[in-house]
């Protein structure tokens, strides 16, 4: 692998130079001065680009080639939107700046709360969560509020089905409730008398993903969403999976009474190798008197934010009013397709998925073979038992053609499982090329296991040893 | 109209055949079809990339970037060098997902923990994790760090960012701990109602220095007095300003935090932005969200893969403290690429400069008539009452194109300089405030 960039430091090198400073001294009590220099890299500018640019031939992203990674809804990011958001007009204002000095900024946050109302079937819109699971957490705290503000405090559980992300029951508890996970029927989907077992009024709430983290659309999605209100509590959604129903179906005609978005998934935003991403979060009107503080609202007289005075409010969940410029990005996306676009969109996420799905199905078994939305998960099962090699394997073996290997080992309930999601920016040769490598990787795992085994060859580095990286913790370069 | 789709209306149909379909409708026959909408989604039609870009510049052109920005209160106006700007758009870097698969992301992961690396040494801390979403989330999850059983009171005073506070109580109000509010005397934290209010229940003091109005605690003060009571000391933070102050590490402080947004991130009115998180050795499972570390491969060479994942919520689920996936992982990035463009000496100036600036602007305004609120030390940040209401301020300075301080009550008011504010754009307005007040 490269040097680090701290190995290519040389004492006294320096890229970026400022101007003599042009006021005078000023002498601070020597107890709150640094005494050395912190030990930062010493490079030119040369230095840096090369570095970084060799740090970007060993990464990967959707622009180096297919990346059907499932649940993370890796489609093509757009040119477009990363212009847009480099608008002077957009990153050079201040969070703090008078409303009246950034109606540009109000009116495009404004369009893109009222576009994702419209697409989800909700009534009101924050944008303040940066992040799918950040969202989970705010939903999950409005519906607390609700709760409380009706005295109804003794609903102190939140269901979740066994195929869910890991995320869902992670928020539930940062909202201090108890998890109770619910089986899936042998259709993938809710099992609804499972479901009914544990349905009672201390319930607050039931977290779905709709089409679910099997890519599997849940066709009593209504009855379940009447059971849970008819015991009173509030249905949540997961949108990790929205991109198999933009402008066919709507989680608030569901039932749903929160969602949160991923606009780094089904909006085009890029996922910047972990982040920023965007989770706006989608509410019915009996839940926008607890929007969190920094949510824009249109009032008869203009523009405010939700603050202090609002005192239903859950309060604030990040400083300021959301990841603006990844939203600035979405809003452009939604232009751009706009409602004949994201339809198609979506439609041909699903058509993407089911073709490969068609293609794969005499290769690996999947797990669950009727129509499926935007993504589907095969088992390895069997050809673990019959070669021994696993999922990891076929992985590891698919990093030397150019491509992404398929989410692995989730969900969760599949034994040796690949979740495959192609998207809808993906062309039928791409699908192709995949689908023929994998083949190929199946036959080879009976010919010649070692070679699989042995994979990847073309890779900077061979298997990392993610063992020893936890017993033996190297967290930051060592100075010698 | 655009719809970055590859396939041909063609290749679609040939497709959808194969799979015994006519329309693309069909494709959704499983689904409740009283659940199938009816109508086109009440939005426009798509437009051309020429349409969308000039609405895009139309609502960019209605926000007002000022020329000179005196505005901080935890976002500022930093000089992010050409260099930061174009490297960090790589699209290798912007269009990857998490690097859950190490060998096909040694650059992403190594540059991760270069990241980590510098954030260590600029805080001197041990550990750090790869961000979380901003200062304020990055100061929510802090607290999860450090409270026991039998420990559940953080003690914050009132001079710590009000967004940062507010963020604190949200993400705790369920959870059974207790925020503690501590006076503050010349805008510092006031050392006698702090001792009163530690006990063996408390968790942690949790200050931010530089604090919000500006001043310097005494850091290594409050760390002996918070460890002699058992109590952790959170320590938040802008990581600029530590290119010229001691390390949080140097003052005792165990964890360090805060909002790096200073470091090559433009204001981009609030996000995205990056919070960093850095705590001592013995803390680091209980840092949440993803860490890089280094291991070797199969053939015993150095290599780079996410570590400790037995914290997090893939694995952990309910039992995970945070539930944190997505970061800023690309935020972070830029700020590696801004530490390292600007380099130890360049660090230390831009903190300096932005102090000295500070100061010469505090001393003109007190020459003027305005009096410094705190007679406490202060860097790059300062509280001024004035002798005309902020309002007043606020507008003479627009009308010549800068953004001035941010108004904390009538006439008070919060400055800020950085190496950007040049002496000749504060004499400027300093001459507009003589007139204003004459």
């Amino acid at each position: 692998m490269s040097q680090l960039i701290f190995e290519r430091s040389v004492p006294f090198r320096r890229a970026v130079r400022f101007d003599a400073c042009d006021v005078p001294e000023v002498v601070l009590d020597e107890k709150y001065v640094r005494q050395s220099k912190a030990r930062l890299p010493e490079v030119s500018e040369v230095d840096i680009v090369r570095h970084y640019m060799e740090l970007s031939r060993y990464s990967f992203g959707v622009d180096n080639g297919f990346y059907p990674l499932g649940s993370c809804t890796m489609k093509y990011n757009p040119k477009l939107n990363e212009f847009t958001a480099s608008l002077d007009g957009f990153t050079t204002i201040h969070p703090d700046q008078s409303l009246s000095s950034v109606t540009g900024t109000l009116e495009l946050m404004d369009n893109l709360s009222i576009s994702l109302s419209e697409i989800t079937g909700m009534d009101a819109f924050t944008l303040q969560p940066a992040a799918g699971a950040h969202g989970e957490f705010t939903g999950l705290l409005l519906i607390r509020a609700y709760h409380n503000a009706h005295n109804d405090n003794k609903r102190t559980k939140v269901i979740v089905p066994d195929s869910s992300h890991g995320t869902n029951p992670a928020s539930a508890s940062m909202a201090g409730y108890t998890v109770v996970s619910v089986p899936s029927n042998e259709m993938g989907g809710v099992d609804v008398e499972a479901l009914k077992a544990v349905l009672n009024d201390e319930v607050a709430a039931l977290m779905l993903t709709n089409p679910n983290t099997l890519g599997l659309f849940d066709p009593n999605i209504c009855e379940i969403s009447k059971l849970v209100h008819d015991i009173g509590g509030l249905l949540y959604y997961d949108g990790a999976n929205l991109n198999a129903i933009m402008g066919t179906a709507r989680p608030g005609d569901m039932g749903f009474d929160v969602v949160h978005l991923n606009l780094h998934k089904t909006f085009s935003t890029p996922h910047g190798g972990g982040g920023p991403g965007s989770g706006p979060v989608g509410v019915k009107s009996c839940l926008v008197p607890y929007l969190p503080q920094g949510t824009l609202i249109k009032e008869t007289y203009g523009y405010r934010y939700i603050d202090e005075r609002d005192t239903l409010s859950i309060g604030r969940m990040r400083s300021y009013y959301g990841n603006f410029l990844v939203n600035v990005r979405a809003y452009t996306y939604i232009l751009s397709l706009g409602s004949d676009g994201l339809k198609t969109a979506s439609q041909n996420a699903v058509l993407n998925a089911n073709y490969m799905m068609n293609a794969l199905k005499d290769t690996f078994p999947v797990a669950y073979p009727q129509t499926c939305m935007h993504e589907f998960v095969v088992s390895l099962a069997d050809l673990k038992k019959e070669t021994g090699i696993n999922a990891k394997d076929i992985c590891k073996a698919l990093l030397d053609y150019q491509m992404h290997p398929p989410t692995m080992y989730f969900p969760l309930i599949v034994h040796e499982a690949l979740m495959i999601e192609p998207t809808e920016t993906e062309s039928k040769e791409s699908m192709d090329n995949f689908i023929q490598v994998l083949k190929d990787l199946k036959q080879l795992a009976y010919d010649n296991p070692q070679k699989i085994l042995n994979a990847p060859y073309t890779t900077p580095v061979k298997r990392v040893d993610d063992v020893q990286a936890a017993r033996n913790p190297i967290l930051k370069f060592q100075h010698k | 109209m655009a719809d970055y789709l590859s396939n041909t209306p063609n290749q679609q149909e040939v497709m959808l055949k194969e799979l015994g379909f006519n329309t693309l409708e069909e494709l959704y026959s499983n689904l409740p079809q009283d659940l199938i909408l009816q109508r086109p989604l009440n939005l426009e039609l798509g437009q051309s990339e020429f349409k969308v870009l000039d609405t895009l510049k139309e609502l960019a052109s209605k926000n007002k970037v000022y020329k000179t920005i005196l505005r901080g209160a935890g976002v500022e106006h930093h000089y992010i060098p050409s260099v930061v700007k174009q490297l960090s758009n790589r699209e290798e870097f912007v269009s990857a997902y998490t690097p859950y698969q190490s060998e096909l992301s040694q650059g992403i992961l190594q540059s991760i923990f270069e990241y980590q690396s510098s954030m260590c040494e600029i805080t001197g801390m041990d550990v750090c994790n790869a961000s979380v979403y901003d200062g304020a989330t990055a100061a929510a999850e802090a607290i999860q760090m450090v409270i026991e059983k039998n420990k559940r009171k953080i003690l914050v005073p009132k001079n710590i960012h009000p967004q940062v506070v507010h963020v604190m109580k949200t993400y705790t109000q369920w959870l059974n701990i207790e925020i503690v509010d501590v006076e503050c005397k010349e805008g510092v934290v006031d050392i006698d109602d702090l001792k009163s209010k530690l006990s063996d229940q408390s968790a942690a003091l949790f200050i931010q220095h530089p604090n919000y109005f500006g001043c310097l605690e005494d850091v290594q003060d409050l760390a002996q007095i918070a460890h002699s009571f058992g109590a952790k000391l959170v320590q938040y933070t802008n990581p600029m300003t530590l290119g010229y102050l001691k390390s949080p590490r140097a003052n005792g402080v165990d964890i360090a935090i805060g909002e790096a947004q200073p470091l090559g991130i433009p204001m981009s009115y609030g996000g995205p932005f990056l919070g960093f998180m850095s705590a001592s050795a013995d803390l680091v499972r209980r840092l949440p969200g993803r860490i890089a570390g280094q291991t070797v491969d199969e053939n015993g060479k150095r290599a780079f893969a996410l570590t400790l994942q037995a914290r997090e919520q893939h694995i952990r689920r309910e039992k995970a403290s945070s539930s944190i996936c997505s970061n800023q992982a690309l935020m972070a990035l830029t700020a590696s690429m801004y530490l390292a463009s600007v380099g130890p000496s360049g660090l230390k100036e831009v903190a300096e400069y932005s102090m000295r600036k500070a100061h010469y602007f505090a001393n003109e305004l007190v020459k003027l008539g305005f009096k410094l609120k705190y007679n406490s030390p202060f860097f790059h940040e300062f509280v001024t009452v004035g002798p005309v209401e902020n309002s007043v301020i606020e507008r003479s300075l627009d009308e010549i194109n800068v953004l001035s301080g941010l108004g904390l009550s009538s006439h008070e008011t919060l400055w800020c300089c950085t190496e950007t504010t040049k002496k000749e754009d504060i004499d400027r307005v300093i001459s507009r405030l003589k007139e204003v007040l004459s």
